[in-house]
């Protein structure tokens, strides 16, 4: 038992699963509060076991084109950063969209706007699930709230952004990096082969071999009708993710006569308040996306049809809850309640705002 | 002779590289892309390495490399081909890799993309056409500019004041304890040509005997931007890039 | 059972490793446990905390308003700290710096003198644990062969010499904890 649940920072679960994923590379840059996910790496020195490679770059920008440069090779490939970090990495998510390339980006938040502050946040829902880079794209967005889940999603992550051929984000901040609980990791598995790689990716450019046309990764085309094309076969794309891929958590949701959402460390919060406001008698219950895009909406929806009224928690000044908004198409009230720049709610704090809304 | 005998493979004096393939190029006449090009499908034909090779294409006017050399490629943003070699190389390090950078994603927006593949002494090779203007935006400054000349950016002529100097990147990288090879070229004539691809050839053994990284610089013309015919644009060159770019070797260990 | 507590004083102090052990001992005995550590530029000289939440169910929020314990290792934290306290709960302090004493009536306060204790036996380094020693006395909310493994697992190797000392300090702190 002992050896199997660990006990370590959400920061270090990432890097671990992520070798254990069987992970190809690394590239990253420092930045507090996810400084911890390079210095795992680099301590556990993977090159020696399963052959990883752990690099740090002279930029996040750089960072970000070696990961596309090994996501291109079909590897599974990683870089880790935090918010001024994650804006430095736009460019290459963008690209990547454009190229359709997998490939896992994880972002600590941390307060903004500019230079900010290194304390947490969830400021970057807009850049993260509404663009972020130029042009039409989505990424795929995974919102985990405690470490064992900062340890599933690296393997979720990689899984969806290798099935859709798609960047695939881990949409983490400062509270769910830097705390420790007990974690159970997953089992190591293999890197995948040549081989391998060459049968389940065969548009990886891993040299022109067996007499096939060559491999090119690009996202230009400067035909507008092909280009066109190409847009429409990834919205198409997008479609089937949204289709298929909704992840969420329902706590004490069935009897609810009002919701919180919430979305991260903010949920975990959330819970606390959701256990107060029972204890009081208030039918409370607690929605957490897990996948903030594609986001819940079908199921928040048909919420709007049960509950009087929508909570909307989150460490910014109200992102989440504009499409918390939408997917309710404004039927019942939807309130919010955020802490800016840094400042974490206590559970007491966010039951105030709860009692507002009754 | 006939045409009909003309293309008899006994009478084939010259023949371009098996890896060279039919597409037209979007190259203006008298543009060096196409030679450099050129010598690149040869020495990957000639190690027969043409499996194993993973060129990075940069932007700028040589956008489009993917489209003329049958090999594997991938299409970076401007200036980060470097970093894609990285981690290319590094993921596979039994493959050639190289980059294929103009001056102006090189040796400004790439800057620290290069330096810093060039100081981690990354096994690749960078092929850098410097020709002192940005050729595909339609012949605006190049860092590597001489002063003086003038272009899009720089109507009146480049300005010290106003622009700093021309940018002798490749001395800059030979001081790199990472590099193994930095050489600088030109192809505007026979002998040219064939000196530059010995020195091409040995940049990429280096990087398959995992030496460290080799840089040649091909001091090139743009005979479009530059607003001169070809055959100006090589007098030009000779006269003006050449004592500021001067050919030769300036590191090879 | 569930005990939520805060530990702060000067970074340097051994506050955030105090609380790791704290977690470490917790999850030897196979409790639910979550360390949230403040954060940031701060090393030696500035303020650190950690609150440290040791249940035996799952835990919901790692942020916490109120606790049932504070760890009190200088005046600026007992500023901070003293009226979070949950009415009926714990407040330790170190009187080393503390320049005005808390106050709360509805509390039970005790008083450590870790610190003169640690540097007069030799041993500043052991400081923390003689505080987690008291700590210990008054809530033994882990036993103290789970403690000790839990150092085990929390120190590096190349450390583990120094269990004993640590031991030692453990002990001495239960000894020198007094009610106020």
């Amino acid at each position: 038992m002992e050896d199997e649940v660990k006990l370590m920072k959400g920061n270090e679960a990432i890097a671990h699963a992520a070798i254990r994923y069987g992970a190809d590379g690394y590239f990253g840059y420092p930045i507090t509060p996810q400084s911890e996910i390079m210095e795992t790496l680099m301590d556990e020195k993977p090159w020696e076991t399963t052959g990883m490679v752990v690099l740090q770059a002279e930029s996040e920008v750089s960072a970000i084109n070696m990961v596309y440069g090994g996501a291109a090779c079909g590897k599974r490939v990683m870089t880790s950063s935090s918010s001024p970090g994650i804006s430095l990495k736009q460019e290459g998510i963008s690209y990547m969209a454009g190229a359709e390339l997998p490939a896992l980006i994880v972002n600590v938040m941390r307060g903004g706007p500019g230079l900010g502050t290194i304390q947490p946040s969830q400021a970057d829902y807009f850049q993260t699930v509404k663009g972020g880079g130029h042009g039409d794209y989505r990424l795929i967005t995974l919102a985990p709230a405690s470490v064992q889940e900062m340890a599933d999603h690296v393997a979720l992550g990689f899984d969806l952004a290798f099935k859709y051929n798609n960047p695939a984000m881990i949409l983490a901040d400062g509270v769910i990096g830097q705390m420790m609980e007990k974690v159970i990791l997953p089992e190591q598995k293999p890197r995948k082969t040549e081989e391998e790689i060459r049968k389940e990716q065969p548009w990886a450019t891993l040299g022109k071999t067996h007499g096939r046309k060559p491999n090119i990764i690009t996202s230009l085309e400067l035909d507008p009708a092909v280009m066109e094309q190409n847009n429409i076969r990834f919205q198409q794309k997008y479609n089937q993710i949204e289709e298929n891929e909704v992840i969420y958590e329902e706590l004490l949701c069935d009897d609810a006569e009002y919701l919180i959402v919430a979305f991260g460390s903010t949920a975990r919060i959330s819970q606390t308040t959701v256990e107060l406001a029972r204890k009081e008698g208030i039918k409370v219950g607690l929605f957490r996306p897990i996948t903030l895009w594609p986001f819940p909406k079908k199921k928040l929806k048909a919420y709007s049809e049960k509950v009087k009224g929508i909570l909307t928690v989150e460490l910014n000044a109200g992102q989440m809850v504009e499409d918390v908004k939408l997917a309710v198409e404004c039927k019942i009230p939807v309130n919010f309640y955020g802490r800016l720049g840094g400042i974490v709610p206590t559970p007491d704090e966010v039951l105030d705002e709860l009692k507002k809304l009754l | 002779m006939n045409t009909l005998e003309i293309i008899k493979p006994e009478n084939l004096v010259y023949g371009k590289p098996r890896l060279m393939n039919d597409n037209p190029m979007h190259y203006c006449p008298g543009c060096s892309h196409g030679v450099i090009h050129k010598l690149i499908a040869e020495v990957i034909e000639e190690m027969g390495m043409e499996e194993q090779t993973i060129g990075i294409a940069p932007v700028g006017c040589a956008v489009f490399a993917y489209n003329y050399l049958d090999i594997d490629w991938q299409e970076a943003a401007h200036g980060r081909a470097p970093a894609l070699a990285t981690a290319v190389k590094r993921l596979n390090p039994d493959k050639m890799v190289f980059t294929y950078q103009g001056d102006g994603d090189l040796a400004a927006i790439g800057t620290a993309e290069t330096i810093h593949a060039c100081n981690r002494g990354e096994n690749i090779v960078i092929v850098f056409v410097n020709n002192a203007i940005y050729g595909m935006t339609g012949g605006q400054m190049a860092p590597t500019t001489l002063l003086g000349m003038s272009t899009a950016t720089c109507p009146h002529g480049r300005n010290v004041e106003l622009n700093g100097y021309p940018l002798k990147i490749s001395d800059l990288l030979a001081q790199l304890d990472g590099t193994c090879l930095v050489t600088r070229q030109a192809v505007h004539t026979a002998a040219a040509v064939k000196k530059a691809k010995k020195m091409l050839r040995k940049a990429f053994e280096n990087s398959m005997s995992h030496k460290g990284t080799s840089i040649v610089e091909f001091v090139s013309t743009c005979a479009s931007g530059w607003k001169m015919s070809p055959d100006q644009s090589n007098k030009w060159m000779v006269e003006n890039m050449f004592p500021k770019y001067p050919l030769g070797d300036l590191k090879d260990i | 059972m569930k005990h939520e507590i805060i530990i702060a004083g000067f970074g340097g102090q051994g506050v955030l490793s105090m609380g790791k052990i704290l977690a470490y001992s917790g999850l030897m005995e196979d409790k639910e446990v979550a360390w949230f550590p403040s954060y940031g530029p701060e090393q030696r000289g500035g303020t650190a905390n950690v609150t440290v939440i040791l249940s035996d169910d799952k835990i919901s929020s790692p942020v916490l308003h109120r606790f049932d314990i504070a760890i009190i290792l200088n005046q600026p934290s007992l500023e901070k700290f003293e009226s979070r306290v949950k009415s009926g709960g714990i407040l330790i302090y170190d009187g080393n710096g503390i320049t005005a004493p808390p106050t709360r009536k509805d509390i039970r306060i005790f008083h450590i003198d870790a610190m003169n204790t640690a540097v007069n036996e030799g041993n500043a380094k052991a400081f923390n644990m003689i505080v987690l020693g008291g700590m210990l006395k008054i809530e033994p909310m882990v036993t103290m062969e789970s403690v000790m493994k839990g150092l085990k697992k929390s120190l590096p190797e190349r450390h583990h010499k120094l269990l004993p000392m640590n031991e030692k300090a453990i002990l001495r702190g239960m000894e020198i904890i007094e009610e106020i």
